[in-house]
């Protein structure tokens, strides 16, 4: 059993992902496609070999605006989502300006930020975070607005007040919810500062390939596209972790 | 030996004291904007260490009479009283167990059982400087429920019957003077459910609480109970009371008894007078 988990959990989607690259690789030769057009995956290889200084550089800044997004999404998400979950007035009167404000492509909102703002950081931070925040608010509401009214009960039967129901059986219960909804926000947060910062910075992986597409280096453009991608596998795969040990009981192996 | 009339209800045969006291108590809420009118001027005295069972159709208010005396409503008019006090909120005194087994699933089942030592005052603060021998107590009544090893499982492990029985566990761990159980056998197959009714007359005997027992199973309430009381259809009204002499402990055999039966045909009987009145009525 232990080893066939390891097999369907690592080796398999190793092997799909290495499969790919051969497939490229061999169709990009087969058809003799430009290199401006589709990079076959060793040039893609050797541009992130020849750029790895500057690649790292630019790698740790969208790295770091992600993250510094992503954790104010967690904080604001997590209130928004505690406060919308557990009043039915609040959820009323907040969930179509939610909406609505989730429908906007937050890249039309990047030149906003840079007029208040400037270009930089802080606007690639907020990117970030406004994109990658309702998926957390929304599970967690969710999470909390149905919870069973017959757990609440037997806690409020032994004289709990408000907050003892939502420590013993509020949050114990969301928190499947809210590990499902940071998974998809860490992504979420990486599409957010790359945007920012293809629009408006000079730094991150996001102008990095902008400024390589604009010179026509495009493997190195796709190489780019390859950090982003694995710096999104390991995120996630750290919060799948994290998910694992600390809600497993929602799972039933 | 048996006795069984329609009544306003009042015991005065028992010398011992009152624990809980209904005095004249209706109930009526709103519910998804029609008023709904659950129980109707309600007297009952229940005297510690009674076993005490109220039968009746789903949706008569059954339910809403536990849920008075555990506090978690108020009557709009009369009032129920536990000890002489008026009740104005949950209480210590009161332990509850539901029709779901409403365990926690993220907790193993000692853990479950633990839970209302967390949140009862004054045990709290006690259980939190030394939990060693809460532990035992809980583990020795997991095994007055025959669940001896289970102690480490997670609730999914558990059958429903399992389930229910922690559920009684954590019902009793905080030692109550009043266990309320709201159909806690009616999720269960019929075998189960008679395993059940010994553990519970078992755990009745030796934890010497009051047990109120809210069923829609006619011989599950004689088997149980030394008082049956039989409910009406909504508004609630408690229309008859019979007291069930068999001796204790009973065993599953005493149901095949001519006493058993001619008690359980007796109640029958007035259940079928009480709808025939409202068949009228309507």
């Amino acid at each position: 059993m232990e080893s066939k988990g390891t097999f369907y959990d690592y080796i398999l989607p190793g092997l799909v992902i290495v499969g790919m690259f051969i497939v490229w690789e061999f169709v990009v030769r087969v058809f003799g496609i430009k290199e401006f057009i589709l990079p076959a995956p060793t040039s893609i290889w050797a541009s992130l070999i020849q750029w790895h200084d500057a690649i790292w550089g630019h790698a740790i800044q969208t790295l770091y605006t992600t993250m510094v997004g992503f954790i104010i999404a967690v904080v604001f998400g997590l209130l928004l989502g505690w406060l919308v979950g557990y009043s039915a007035i609040i959820y009323k009167a907040l969930y179509p300006l939610l909406i609505g404000f989730n429908s906007i492509p937050k890249v039309a909102l990047v030149p906003v930020l840079v007029i208040w703002f400037r270009i930089g950081t802080i606007p690639a931070i907020l990117t970030a975070f406004l994109i990658s925040f309702f998926p957390i608010a929304v599970n967690v509401a969710t999470g909390l607005a149905t919870l069973e009214p017959e757990l609440q009960d037997v806690l409020r039967s032994l004289g709990a007040n408000k907050l003892e129901i939502f420590r013993k059986v509020g949050l114990p219960r969301t928190l499947p919810y809210f590990f499902a909804s940071l998974k998809v926000a860490v992504t979420l947060a990486f599409v957010g500062s790359v945007i920012s910062e293809t629009v408006a910075s000079n730094k991150g992986v996001g102008y990095l390939m902008i400024v390589a597409s604009s010179r026509f280096e495009v493997p190195l453009v796709f190489a780019g596209l390859l950090v982003i991608a694995a710096m999104g596998i390991i995120l996630f795969a750290m919060f799948a972790f994290l998910e694992q040990r600390l809600t497993g009981w929602a799972y039933r192996q | 030996m048996k006795q069984v009339w329609i009544t306003t209800v009042s015991d005065s045969s028992e010398q011992n004291e009152t624990i809980v006291e209904f005095k004249n108590v209706s109930l009526e809420y709103d519910y998804q904007g029609d008023r709904i009118h659950a129980l109707d001027g309600i007297d009952l005295t229940v005297q510690r260490g009674d076993f005490v069972a109220v039968a009746g159709p789903s949706g008569c208010g059954k339910t809403t009479l536990l849920k008075l005396i555990a506090g978690l409503i108020l009557p709009t008019q009369g009032s129920v009283e536990i000890l002489g006090k008026p009740v104005r909120g949950p209480t210590k005194l009161v332990g509850m167990a539901f029709q779901n087994p409403t365990l926690l699933p993220w907790r193993k089942t000692l853990d479950n059982v633990l839970l209302p030592l967390e949140i009862v005052q004054p045990i709290k603060s006690e259980y939190y400087k030394n939990r060693q021998p809460y532990v035992e107590k809980a583990l020795r009544l997991l095994q007055t429920v025959h669940l001896e090893g289970f102690d480490e499982k997670q609730p999914w492990q558990l059958s429903g019957g399992m389930q229910q029985r922690v559920s009684l566990c954590r019902a009793l761990i905080h030692e109550p003077d009043i266990l309320l159980l709201d159909e806690p056998f009616g999720a269960l197959d019929a075998f189960t459910r008679e395993e059940l009714w010994l553990v519970l007359q078992d755990l009745w005997i030796q934890q010497e609480c009051t047990v109120i027992l809210v069923t829609h199973d006619l011989r599950e309430a004689i088997f149980l109970a030394n008082t049956v009381y039989i409910m009406s259809n909504r508004p609630g009204k408690l229309v008859s009371q019979s007291k069930v002499t068999i001796p204790r402990p009973r065993t599953l055999e005493d149901c095949f008894t001519q006493e058993f039966t001619d008690l359980f045909h007796e109640i029958r009987h007035q259940i079928g007078i009480v709808r025939g009145e409202i068949f009228e009525e309507t």
